[in-house]
């Protein structure tokens, strides 16, 4: 089962952390098989909001969220049950500084295909 | 083989629920991965015993017939159901899936029973959740009992639980007893639980009657379970601390309702079976070597217990007892109620300094025993002016009507009166 693991942490708090440790921890769950693929994002500060309203396109400044901690990077990983992706979430340097929300990945192509599958029956 | 046929089987098979529904149902919910379909596949495997243990007789093992045949119920539901909807193909594997895989597999019965409990007190459900998925999948409250019990709306109990019971199944919270480092911690999450659902029966927060006796019966039940299952050290002393805390049920409460003070309980009401049990695990307990903070509550507990009277009572060792709990756990609520045996040990004022220096720390300063023990302390000191003060702040802190008459009858005991130095 695949989970996305989204790194939340405040950006100075961040520094505290090497990257060395990160890619590291990073290369090591990739070679056990239980990471698909992860990236470290860049501050929030170069982001951008794209939105469709009324059929037009608005592309704005940011996410101008009100707390602190801002989405730093992500995992996503396949681990077999919650236990094993809590895990391998803590095993994730920034969760000593930040925090690391974990989602089960909703199999939506899977569902999709099986309903077509079905009605074709 | 068959017993013969009898007639009176349904109260048999009441019987059996009463007894053996929870053993079934936890198994089902291992062979069939869904708690809802093993609720349905409960309940059908039931009616249908209902159908036919009274002309085919009563089955030689009647769990294992309940679990094969609402395995069977639940396969047929789940068939029946792809074959109405076209649109839901997963019903339809799901359905070959129960039918491939072993029913037993070497897997004893108890370990699917702690295999729920630990799914429903599972960290990534919230404290709520656990609590409330703990007595309707494990105790079988009905969410209209359990609501009552926690003062909450029916509707909005039963949401709490359909959002737990999504959680474990599209998070994929699995259905294990956690090993190894794991356990402690997550015993632990267990135990909590099993000790909130005491405390919510042993004294209401809310509401005007202190003892809901079903909650903490439910509680020593599942206690039981698990000190026979997992006979840890705290397991154990969690289940000898409710013996001794729920012994004292019938004289902690007058026939008016009101609030007796263990110093004034009458110790002849104490329920002497509970406590026998209670030393003796509460001993067990101690002697695992591992010792935690149920164990520490429960021999603190044991010392009240083995005391005839109130003067009686080991004070030092119960000082002692605290000031190992507080190593262990340091908490403001062990502090006041070291206060209190301090008070007992070396006379009122340093019991009274201890407290003090509590507020003077502001700790507590919301927590209405805190200053219910302040005015008592006043009160035994003869200074009714800090008393009646302290008294006054505990009830408007103070949201239980028991405890709330309870403080109302010590201001109207001090009176409209002046201490001396007033």
């Amino acid at each position: 089962m695949k989970y996305l693991c989204l790194v939340y942490a405040e950006e100075e708090k961040l520094r505290l952390v090497d990257d060395r440790e990160c890619v590291e921890g990073d290369s090591a769950m990739r070679a056990s098989g239980h990471c698909l693929a992860s990236e470290a994002l860049q501050p929030v500060e170069t982001a951008t909001t794209v939105r469709i309203r009324q059929g037009r396109l608005s592309v704005t400044d940011g996410p101008f969220a009100e707390t602190k901690e801002q989405l730093a990077g992500f995992y996503l990983i396949e681990a077999r049950d919650l236990d094993e992706a809590i895990h391998l979430a803590s095993k994730i340097p920034p969760a000593r500084v930040g925090s690391i929300e974990v989602r089960p990945i909703r199999p939506i192509r899977e569902t999709v295909a099986a309903t077509a599958e079905a009605a074709a029956d | 083989m068959q017993t013969p046929p009898d007639p009176s089987l349904s109260a048999a098979v009441e019987a059996i629920y009463r007894a053996d529904s929870r053993r079934v149902l936890a198994t089902l919910i291992r062979l069939l991965g869904d708690f809802d379909l093993a609720e349905e596949a409960l309940h059908d495997a039931f009616r249908a015993a209902l159908e036919q243990w009274p002309s085919d007789g009563k089955p030689r093992n009647p769990v294992s017939w309940l679990v094969s045949t609402g395995r069977f119920k639940a396969i047929d539901r789940l068939r029946r159901r792809a074959r109405y909807d076209l649109s839901d193909n997963f019903d339809h594997l799901r359905a070959d899936e129960i039918e491939g895989a072993e029913i037993w597999e070497g897997n004893d019965l108890e370990d699917d029973r702690l295999r729920l409990i630990f799914t429903c007190c599972h960290p990534a459900l919230s404290p709520d959740a656990q609590i409330a998925l703990t007595l309707r999948e494990m105790c079988g409250l009905t969410t209209e009992e359990i609501a009552a019990a926690f003062l909450s709306k029916p509707s909005a109990l039963a949401q709490r639980i359909v959002r737990a019971k999504g959680k474990i199944r599209d998070a994929r919270i699995p259905y294990r007893v956690p090993e190894g480092a794991e356990l402690p911690d997550r015993l632990h999450a267990v135990l909590r639980v099993i000790y909130l659902v005491f405390n919510e029966g042993y004294s209401a927060s809310s509401g005007s009657s202190i003892t809901r006796g079903d909650l903490s019966a439910e509680a020593i039940r599942l206690g039981r379970l698990l000190a026979e299952l997992l006979p840890d050290g705290e397991s154990i002393g969690l289940l000898a601390l409710m013996l001794l805390q729920d012994s004292r049920r019938e004289a902690r409460t007058s026939e008016e309702g009101e609030v007796v003070l263990l110093e004034d309980q009458d110790r002849t009401r104490w329920d002497r079976a509970q406590i026998d049990e209670g030393l003796i695990l509460t001993e067990r307990a101690l002697r695992t070597g591992r010792i935690g903070s149920y164990a520490l509550q429960a021999a603190i507990a044991a010392v009240h217990a083995e005391a005839a009277n109130p003067e009686g009572t080991d004070w030092a060792q119960i000082v002692a007892l605290y000031d190992v709990l507080l190593r262990l756990e340091p908490s403001p609520v062990v502090e006041l109620n070291r206060a209190v045996a301090v008070a007992m040990r070396d006379g009122t004022e340093a019991g009274l300094r201890l407290v003090d220096d509590l507020v003077k720390r502001e700790v507590l300063a919301e927590y209405p025993l805190l200053h219910a023990a302040r005015a008592e302390f006043y009160r035994r000191m003869g200074q009714r002016a800090e008393a009646r003060r302290s008294y006054e702040r505990a009830l408007s802190l103070s949201p239980a009507e028991p405890q709330r008459r309870f403080l109302s009858r010590r201001l109207e005991e001090i009176g409209a009166g002046f201490d001396e130095e007033a």
